[in-house]
């Protein structure tokens, strides 16, 4: 697999040279493939937010570099708007960007900055909205009209009408209800699998991390605290759970199990992976 | 970053000057702006400089914080003091075409200036050291009197409170929307003028909708916690005047006889 995304030394410190001084992200250096889903997790504060907004050049790093196809994204200043088509962020409550007359309109407004016109523009929202969910009938409505979740639907299929190489998203869920969340969610993964490109997710819910993420990425005070694939790091409760992250709740179960004798793998982030491991030991034990 | 901006911002501090009650704060401003155009001599300027060089110092925050409120007023200055440099009346010392410099320009043009100086740096000094509760507040009381005429002074003060109460909230917003049609490619920073303003479009529209979120829920916010109107209102921090309240007046009032008396002794340059 190539390389799509590298951190080499990358740190930002707010407010350099003043009494204000700050620092946000500390030293990293990780390589991101291509086609990955990445999964980061961080208390507020840690340093997420700022990490992800270094990746397309809305914050210029103060220390170190990212490269994107292995080149400096900052090496051409005035060119950076090309690396934010590449690179599509999704931010936190992203409905409160809408202000177009139409949702159509909206959706397209990244794609139309991007270059595109007439059919390859009309083909790319429309993609576009299949892929986040936001229905045909919305799409000549005014985004004011229309709910929080279609609002966010919206918001997030104008990021993917881009067309980016690597998809990030902040908190994408948050204030949703469960139903919604779960929605957004396999339609995140359903694009991920589609496209084949790379995704990266920040979320505080352990169990949409579990669920989704091949690889995952901790934050903490402003440190890389590990970078490895899902399994192994929720396998790891005990340093997640020392810097105040949780483990999902069915893994925790697991290992509780496992330390009362009973014989389960370790690293089952799922319910329906717990479930297929415990139904056999069940009818094994009824029997 | 559109926070950069030091004028208008307050420092919590623990200084004399923090400590004095704002109503007296706002009427030595306005009587110390009243006075300074009414210096008409180097002397009186000199008066009128030496005192808000002394406050300021008083108010022991950081010089640089000072400068930086000057900076938004710097082409402000610099524009009137030349203008004013080239209409004085008189003997020419030096002339080309139609432009001349005689000393009465130059001193024009050198009163402007510190005019303008010291009124930024006295409204620094205010709202540096006195909270934006603390101003509305002191507001409130001074209009009082207007009730009389059926001015709604309790609704003026709110308004206002609420409004700068809302300045960094909305400076925050502003900076997050920025961000997210960035993100999408908005072009904010090159191309003409017309561009330029038209890429304003998608930084406003969203601002303007969560200004409005924002004021529908606060004014919900209000009303579940029963607020209706001043009548009858009580303060949790009700202000007095103190021995230091006494002080600064006299010395206000120390300044505003010196620059009459320097008025009259000693003949007007402007």
């Amino acid at each position: 697999m190539s390389c799509i995304l590298e951190l080499k030394n990358l740190g930002f410190t707010y407010g350099k040279d003043t009494p204000f001084e700050k620092r946000a992200v500390n030293n990293v250096n990780l390589k991101i493939n291509k086609g990955e889903f990445i999964g980061i997790i961080g208390h507020t504060g840690s340093g997420k937010s700022t990490l992800v907004q270094m990746l397309n050049g809305l914050i210029r790093p103060t220390d170190g570099q990212v490269l994107l196809d292995g080149r400096n994204i900052w090496e051409e200043p005035k060119k950076i708007r090309n690396v934010r088509f590449r690179v599509g962020m999704v931010f936190q409550y992203p409905e409160y960007q809408l202000f177009e007359e139409t949702v159509y309109r909206d959706i397209a407004f990244g794609a139309v900055n991007k270059g595109l016109t007439g059919d390859e523009l009309d083909k790319a929202v429309r993609k576009a909205a299949e892929f986040a969910g936001v229905k045909e009938s919305h799409l000549e409505k005014s985004p004011f009209d229309l709910s929080g979740g279609e609002k966010r639907r919206a918001a997030i299929a104008g990021v993917i009408a881009m067309d980016p190489d690597v998809l990030v998203l902040d908190e994408p869920t948050a204030g949703l209800d469960p139903m919604g969340r779960e929605i957004l969610l396999s339609q995140i993964v359903n694009y991920h699998k589609m496209r084949g490109n790379t995704v990266i997710l920040v979320s505080h819910t352990m169990e949409d991390i579990a669920r989704v993420a091949d690889k995952i990425i901790v934050m903490n005070k402003s440190e890389l605290v590990a970078f490895e694939e899902t399994k192994s790091v929720f396998a790891r409760g005990d340093m997640l759970s020392k810097i105040g992250l949780q483990v999902p709740q069915i893994t925790n179960i697991m290992q509780d199990l496992k330390q009362k004798g009973f014989d389960v793998p370790d690293g089952v982030l799922t319910v329906d992976e717990a479930l297929s491991v415990l139904t056999p030991m069940l009818k094994k034990e009824g029997a | 970053m559109v926070r950069d901006v030091s004028f208008g911002q307050y420092f919590p501090g623990n200084s004399i000057i923090h400590k004095l009650d704002p109503r007296g704060k706002i009427l030595m401003f306005i009587a110390y702006i009243v006075i300074i155009f009414c210096a008409f001599n180097y002397a009186s300027l000199a008066i009128t400089t030496a005192f808000i060089a002394f406050v300021l110092i008083l108010t022991k925050i950081p010089f640089k914080f000072y400068l930086k409120s000057l900076k938004v007023i710097i082409f402000i200055v610099i524009f009137t003091s030349v203008l004013n440099l080239f209409y004085g009346a008189g003997e020419p010392l030096w002339q080309w075409w139609i432009l001349k410099i005689t000393w009465d320009g130059i001193n024009r043009a050198v009163f402007v200036s510190v005019r303008i100086t010291c009124l930024i740096i006295a409204s620094s000094c205010l709202t540096f050291t006195t909270s934006p509760t603390e101003l509305t507040d002191a507001i409130e009381r001074l209009m009082k009197p207007l009730k009389a005429i059926h001015f709604p002074v309790h609704e003026v003060a709110m308004m206002m409170s609420l409004a700068l109460r809302f300045i960094p909230t909305l400076l925050e917003e502003t900076d997050k929307i920025m961000s997210a049609q960035k993100a999408r490619g908005a072009n904010t920073d090159s191309g003409n003028i017309i561009k330029r303003v038209k890429a304003l479009v998608p930084i406003l529209i969203p601002l303007f909708v969560s200004a409005f979120r924002r004021a529908y829920d606060i004014a919900m916010a209000m009303e579940c916690r029963c607020y209706r109107g001043g009548a009858g209102r009580t303060r949790m921090k009700s202000i007095h005047m103190g021995a230091r309240d006494t002080v600064s007046f006299i010395a206000t009032a120390l300044v505003i006889a010196g620059v009459i008396v320097c008025n009259i002794m000693i003949p007007a340059v402007v």
